[in-house]
């Protein structure tokens, strides 16, 4: 049990309202025994990050807080020589003991999600702290939850959290067995495929034409109609190798061998002959 | 020292500021607690829409703490080291004035008693010499927030007490909207900006379709209004409306919660506009009953349309070709958009928007009312509305906005600019290198639409071109057009003295002769309301979900040997011989109470109280009753929303727009009168191939279209460089090589046609500047365009001083036409703007 970050990514909208109020709490406060003051620059103990999908003008963004994960396995605190100088808290959260740390650079090695930053002039190892001094006195949340505009940033009890988070993801989800993540991402973007349907005798788009898409590893086939710009959108794709037909009319368009393991898929303007 | 908090406001919101043993160590969104007035709450269906119980104040404000204790602090008074006050005015060498140094040498510290000395002598002198006119002054707007401590408080009291020629602003964020809207459906008072009163009910209830063209209130946040609006857009996600967004940019508001991006040319609207008319009108699908009944001279805008008047049809294929998208998509826009109630986002206050500050911007602006007007403007769910402004709202406290009189208002004896000279700030360089300028039109202007017609001659007969510049906070270079000659100007031997007054090392503080460090509004105390302008914005404050009274408290001494502006203009005006009319005898608490007294607020609360909580959150009205903006109008009765600054409101005429005919004109009829031969803001407005755009022979030289929108993660020069913390967002600024670069915008297939990879140092450049940047490869932008903000707040030419020399600061308005944006119509046009783009092996 302990405490868990929720975050929705379909919600956020990458304002960096929790990268300013982490770096507004940290950024020459000292907070020991908790932690020593971040830097100005150089160390995002979150950091907000934007990656643009798609092309010219299917486009879509998504943004992610990417911050400690708080593992309950975690690999620093197993790279840690020193006896409670990184140590994992009751309610969860992962600190690194500022007076303790020896700088010996192990731990931002040992880190799979590279939350762990090295302080040159002080010779220690910091990252998110999820603000453990001010919960320690009396806040119920950390300054980045704390700021949030569209609460898309959540910190909750483990078993408060479990309806939300019974769907969720994490980051980098093939090693979360080995490191047993606390962050919850809901709605984490995948890929999508999409085009736009026209019919180029008449010069118009083509509006409720059928598109299938099909998984090259099987299941189900995937429909939905083309809207009123004669777009078709399929999102939520996992990676993979998938073939489109498109039909309106009598008329069909196919495509193979669309593969989503790169980069989302704008097939563009697609005249249906 | 245990910890304190206090309570203060910016220009994103109000904050709650922590400090230990005098120095801030936090600033917090601030939280309203169970004795703050409870929030409103729209019921649509039985789903409860509140907003939540804190200011979501603009990402900006919350680094306050990083800009009061930046490095680009202005610490003491300084006097530059060239600078001889004995010397003649435009003297050089030892012992002179040497002007042409301005912006080259640096500074040596002068105490405060030196600094106001020399300040107040050179003063008297001018005005001895040549007259009070022959002072300059001007703010910038935003760079602190309060009633009565800067701006339009401090700074407007005390030269408009001694006399000046002031600088006449022009609406730089909405001028389309302000020269051209306006005479096609009033609103003069709000400069062209529509009513926005309880646009949030209307379309949470009545809307099916929102159109964004040109907007990003995500960034733009309704001016003041922070990130409060973000929830209404999720609201309106949630609820299955969707928002198609027409930008040259995916903006951040079309990343958050756009379903359909249409990525036209910029200079284009026009022409897309008019194109969507066309399908309207060629398929009926336009409320013939409304345009009958509230519209003035459709006819000929259907006969310009449909080609009769000029031969040229203004089909979708027509359009497509000089927009750059397709014209079945133009066709499907116009469909689903007629087909739907429809609310068109024009700009983040209804208007705005980048499209706006363009070439002909008049026309476009005009056009995107007409679109409105032809589904019936005002009816459910059909508005223009920048969904960032007007939730539930009471209207009924009255509580001065910061553009509302300040000093004016609770002085015995106002403070009346006695000197009629004036000056207009996009050509201020011109007129003092040229010694003459005319112009005609004023900017800021709200009292009558004559005055977009007012002739200015500089200088005004019989009065002194000026001779001094006193420049208070903020800098034009990166928020004004072609800005190099600014540079020049500060060089001129004809301004004989620079004072420049600020809180940070600003673009224009290393011309000054003599520099006086001022305090931010949270080392002193001031007065306010979140978020509200008054004067042409009047209700701004409902571009937050709660109004929100401060009491601005100082939450630390001044940084430095910096002061609150009061107390310098106090010590001014005591060399001056004004300092008893300057003061009347109060202490500035003095001051704030009075503004207390003169507002409803003693109504409401304890001045005490309000003085030790810091805020007061306005309650909402029992039994609210919402008065949806234009109702009325669409509806023919009179006027029921409480825009009182609305003319014709409680008189006979009071369900009229405050155009001639009373009704939206397709055919201004102010223009008729005025100027009916004006090709360029003709009555009947007409797509115009842009001066500076596509289809221009520059072009050829320069095919790249810059537009340099409102930044995100700064409020104009306010923040940027001033906080370290924003210098690591690779969407605002990169580090290369050591140097922190702003970042421009370009798509894939350009950078690679001109070998340029993300992360590169270029040069962006035409015929009037060079800016160095870092490359930002993206799908954002549209090919052919490329996107860096305006608002840079560093200016770092490689060649100190000289004018000419590439900057590495990242002021891309140095590139800007300095072309008005068109022949009557002194708006500027920062968005027709064309360029090249090269990687730079300096």
């Amino acid at each position: 049990m302990g405490k868990v970050f929720v975050i929705d990514l379909s919600i956020c909208n990458g304002c960096h309202t929790c990268q300013f109020a982490c770096k507004d709490e940290h950024c020459g406060n000292d907070w020991t025994p908790i932690a020593k003051p971040q830097p100005e620059i150089g160390q995002f103990w979150l950091k907000l990050e934007e990656r643009v999908r798609g092309t010219v003008p299917k486009v879509k963004v998504a943004y992610r807080p990417h911050l400690c994960m708080h593992c309950d396995d975690a690999p620093c605190i197993e790279s840690c020589p020193i006896p409670g100088a990184l140590y994992k808290r009751d309610d969860g959260l992962v600190v690194i003991d500022p007076v303790k740390c020896t700088g010996c650079r192990n731990c931002p090695d040992a880190c799979p999600y590279n939350v762990i930053y090295f302080n040159e002039d002080l010779n220690i190892a910091q990252k998110c702290t999820g603000c453990a001094h001010l919960i320690d006195s009396g806040w119920k949340e950390p300054r980045c939850v704390d700021a949030c505009p569209t609460l898309c940033m959540k910190f909750m009890e483990e078993e408060e959290a479990k309806e939300l988070i019974k769907d969720a993801e994490v980051w980098m989800p093939e090693i979360k067995d080995q490191t047993k993540p606390r962050v919850y991402y809901l709605n984490m973007p995948k890929k999508f495929i999409a085009g736009t349907l026209y019919d180029p005798a008449e010069e118009e788009v083509m509006i409720g034409a059928t598109a299938t898409l099909k998984s090259a590893a099987g299941g189900d086939p995937l429909t939905t109609e083309t809207d009123s710009y004669g777009d078709f959108w399929f999102e939520d794709l996992p990676d993979g190798v998938y073939s489109l037909e498109l039909q309106a009319d009598g008329k069909v368009t196919t495509f193979t061998d669309l593969n989503t393991a790169e980069a989302d898929i704008n097939l563009g303007d697609i005249p249906l002959t | 020292m245990a910890e304190q908090t206090f309570v203060n406001c910016t220009g994103g919101g109000p904050i709650r500021v922590h400090v230990e043993d005098g120095k801030i160590t936090k600033v917090r969104p601030l939280v309203f607690d169970e004795t703050d007035a409870p929030s409103w709450t729209i019921d649509v269906d039985g789903t409860k829409y509140t907003p939540y119980r804190k200011a979501c104040v603009a990402p900006f404000s919350l680094t306050e703490r990083s800009r009061v204790y930046s490095d680009e602090r202005i610490l003491y008074p300084m006097k530059r080291v060239d600078f001889d006050p004995d010397g003649a005015p435009g003297s050089t060498g030892p012992g002179g004035r040497n002007p042409q140094n301005r912006g080259k040498s640096g500074y040596d510290r002068i105490s405060w008693d030196e600094a106001l000395d020399l300040v107040a002598g050179e003063m008297k002198r001018i005005r001895d010499t040549y007259g009070a006119e022959a002072i300059m002054s001007r703010a910038s707007s935003h760079h602190n927030w309060g009633n009565l401590g800067y701006r339009s408080g401090a700074w407007a009291r005390f030269f408009n007490l001694i006399g000046f020629t002031d600088i006449l602003d022009n609406p730089d964020s909405w001028e389309g909207w302000h020269w051209g809207a306006t005479h096609a459906y009033g609103f003069y008072w709000r400069l062209g900006n529509p009513e926005h009163y309880d646009m949030l009910e209307d379309a949470l209830r009545n809307t099916e379709l929102l159109i964004s063209w040109s907007n990003d209130p995500d960034t733009t946040h309704g001016i003041y209004g922070g990130t409060d609006s973000a929830v209404w857009r999720l609201w309106l996600r949630d609820k299955g409306i969707k928002t198609i967004f027409l930008d040259p940019f995916h903006n951040y508001t079309a990343a958050h919660v756009g379903e359909k991006w249409i990525a036209y040319r910029p200079g284009t609207t026009s022409a897309l506009a008019v194109a969507i008319a066309y399908v309207w009108i060629t398929e009926g699908t336009y409320n013939k009953e409304y345009i009958a009944r509230r519209t003035y001279g459709f006819d000929e805008f259907k006969s310009y349309v449909l080609g009769e008047s000029d031969g040229v049809p203004k089909t979708p294929q027509w359009a497509a070709e000089i927009c750059g998208i397709e014209a079945r998509t133009i066709v499907a826009l116009a469909r689903e958009w007629a087909s739907h109630r429809t609310s068109l986002a024009g700009g983040t206050k209804g208007g705005e928007g980048g499209a706006c500050r363009q070439a002909y911007a008049t026309e476009s602006a005009r056009h995107l009312v007409f679109l409105q007007a032809m589904q019936g403007l005002g009816l459910p769910g059909i508005s223009i509305w920048g969904t960032a402004n007007g939730p539930p709202y009471n209207h009924t406290l009255e509580f001065p906005g910061y553009a509302q009189g300040g000093f004016n208002l609770i002085a015995e004896k106002p403070a009346i600019n006695p000197i009629k000279q004036r000056l207009y700030r996009l050509t201020v360089p011109d007129a003092v290198l040229d010694g003459h300028i005319e112009w005609m039109g004023e900017g800021f202007c709200g009292n009558s639409i004559e005055q977009h017609f007012t002739k200015f001659t500089y200088p005004l007969p019989g009065h002194s071109e000026v001779k001094m510049f006193y420049r208070y906070g903020g800098s034009f270079l990166s928020t004004m057009t072609d800005t190099s000659k600014w540079v020049r100007m500060y060089q001129s031997p004809k301004l004989e003295f620079v004072v420049n007054q600020d809180c940070w090392w600003c673009n224009e503080t290393k011309f000054a002769d003599v520099i006086l460090p001022a305090c931010t509004n949270l080392e002193r105390d001031d007065i306010s309301e979140w978020a509200s302008s008054g004067g042409y914005s009047l209700h701004a404050s409902g571009s937050a979900n709660h109004r929100v009274i401060v009491y601005q408290q100082k939450c630390v001494e001044p940084v430095g040997e910096s002061k609150a502006d009061y107390d310098i203009f106090i010590e001014l005006a005591d060399r001056l011989g004004y300092k008893d009319q300057f003061t009347e005898g109060n202490t500035f608490e003095q001051w704030i109470k009075k503004m207390y007294d003169w507002s409803d607020m003693p109504k409401y609360m304890d001045y005490e109280d309000f003085k030790k909580k810091g805020y007061f959150v306005v309650p909402q009205l029992e039994n609210y009753k919402p008065a949806y903006a234009l109702r009325w109008f669409a509806e023919g009765r009179a006027c029921d929303t409480p825009d009182t600054s609305n003319p014709k409101r409680g008189t006979d005429k009071a369900d009229e727009l405050m155009t001639d005919t009373g009704l939206i004109e397709f055919v201004s009829q102010s223009l008729m009168r005025h100027t009916p031969d004006d090709d360029e803001r003709a009555p009947l407005p007409k797509y115009i191939p842009s001066w500076e755009g596509h289809e221009s022979e520059l072009f050829k030289k320069y095919p790249l279209q810059l537009i340099s929108p409102h930044p995100r993660f700064s409020f104009h020069t306010h923040h940027d460089t001033r906080v370290p913390w924003l210098s690591e967002i690779p969407e605002h600024r990169m580090w290369i090589n050591g140097y922190n670069y702003q970042v421009c915008r370009i798509h894939p297939e350009d950078a690679e046609a001109r070998g340029i990879k993300h992360g590169d140092v270029v040069k962006l450049y035409n015929d009037r500047a060079s800016v160095l940047l870092g490359a930002y490869v993206t799908e954002r932008v549209r090919p052919g365009v490329v996107h860096s903000y305006e608002g840079a707040s560093r200016y770092d030419p490689l060649e100190p001083g000289k004018a000419d020399s590439p900057d590495r600061g990242g002021c891309v308005n140095l590139l800007t036409p300095g072309r008005m944006m068109s022949k009557n119509v002194p708006g500027m046009a920062p968005n027709s703007c064309l360029v090249e783009m090269c990687k730079w092996e300096g």
